[in-house]
């Protein structure tokens, strides 16, 4: 697995082209060790065919929101492969598991960032059912959003930092 | 030690199976294994069901963590049971804390099979 350094750096230096790649990292390290798959990336794409998202909040020297949409059936198959059932027998605990993965992510984006994630908290994962919302944040805002193929089902992670 | 009872500690039932999964990978023979979905739900288990070692994810509703392994050290009969947390906290103070309280390890989030091995089975003289 590509490893990649620390940074040491304040809140205030968002920079998009090193912490993009820190969040591809964060993510497929959590799809890789806690479900045993690995994750291609995808090409950006803008159509909202997420039925479920997940969300953490972060608060601290980072401030924002990491979620991370994706359909029904990989919700599942996420969930199936955590649990090592078959994604049909997976019901509610479908939720539970993406909260999961978003707080896993976060959690291990901001560990990342030697200096600023120990100083970061994340709240308890909140889950949005369907996908006819859209999300407004008060303050301006710095956005990452990468899209990654599940099974080839895709799944987008986005990570919002308020400036 | 040869038969394990183990008490998992998370509001997340997905991760309660998960670690008992990795407990069962690492190597170790639960005879059996509880599950409680905050603190306070634990304590009461606690009571009509002893343990050789408890597993507790810090950020939980009703009673998290930290105050779970405070309370535990006011309790006599438990006192010397090994607590590990488990986290997406890696070295906060959150963890600090739980150290300082009385938790005996900490694994963090995301996990292998191997560190659960490496941090539970020593605490159990494995």
């Amino acid at each position: 697995m590509k490893s990649l350094p620390c940074f040491s750096a304040p809140a205030a230096l968002f920079d998009r082209a090193t912490w993009t790649p820190l969040l591809e990292l964060s993510t497929r390290e959590v799809f890789e060790i806690m479900l045993g798959t690995r994750l291609s990336l995808m090409e950006r794409r803008d159509e909202n065919n997420g039925d479920v998202t997940a969300l953490v909040g972060l608060a601290g020297s980072l401030c924002g929101v990491l979620s991370i949409r994706c359909s029904n059936p990989a919700a599942r198959a996420i969930a199936g492969r955590m649990l090592g059932v078959p994604p049909a027998e997976v019901g509610k605990e479908s939720w539970d598991a993406l909260g999961e993965i978003a707080n896993m992510i976060a959690g291990n984006f901001k560990g990342k960032l030697s200096g600023i994630g120990n100083h970061c908290m994340l709240s308890v994962p909140t889950i949005i059912l369907g996908s006819d919302y859209e999300m407004h944040s008060l303050m301006a805002s710095n956005v990452i959003e990468i899209v990654c193929k599940f099974e080839n089902k895709p799944l987008w992670i986005r990570l919002e930092l308020h400036e | 030690m040869n038969q394990v009872k183990a008490l998992i500690v998370d509001d997340s039932s997905v991760m309660r199976k998960i670690v008992e999964r990795s407990l069962r990978q690492a190597g170790l023979a639960l005879s059996s294994v509880i599950e409680a979905g905050n603190g306070a739900e634990a304590l009461g288990l606690l009571n009509a069901h002893p343990v050789d070692m408890i597993l507790s994810d810090i950020h939980m509703p009703v009673m998290d963590g930290l105050e779970f392994v405070c309370r535990l050290q006011t309790i006599e009969s438990l006192r010397g049971v090994p607590v590990v947390m488990i986290t997406t906290e890696g070295s906060e103070s959150n963890v600090v804390q739980a150290l300082a309280l009385g938790a005996k390890g900490y694994i963090r989030k995301p996990f292998t099979p191997d560190q659960v091995k490496e941090c539970v089975l020593p605490l159990l003289g494995l």
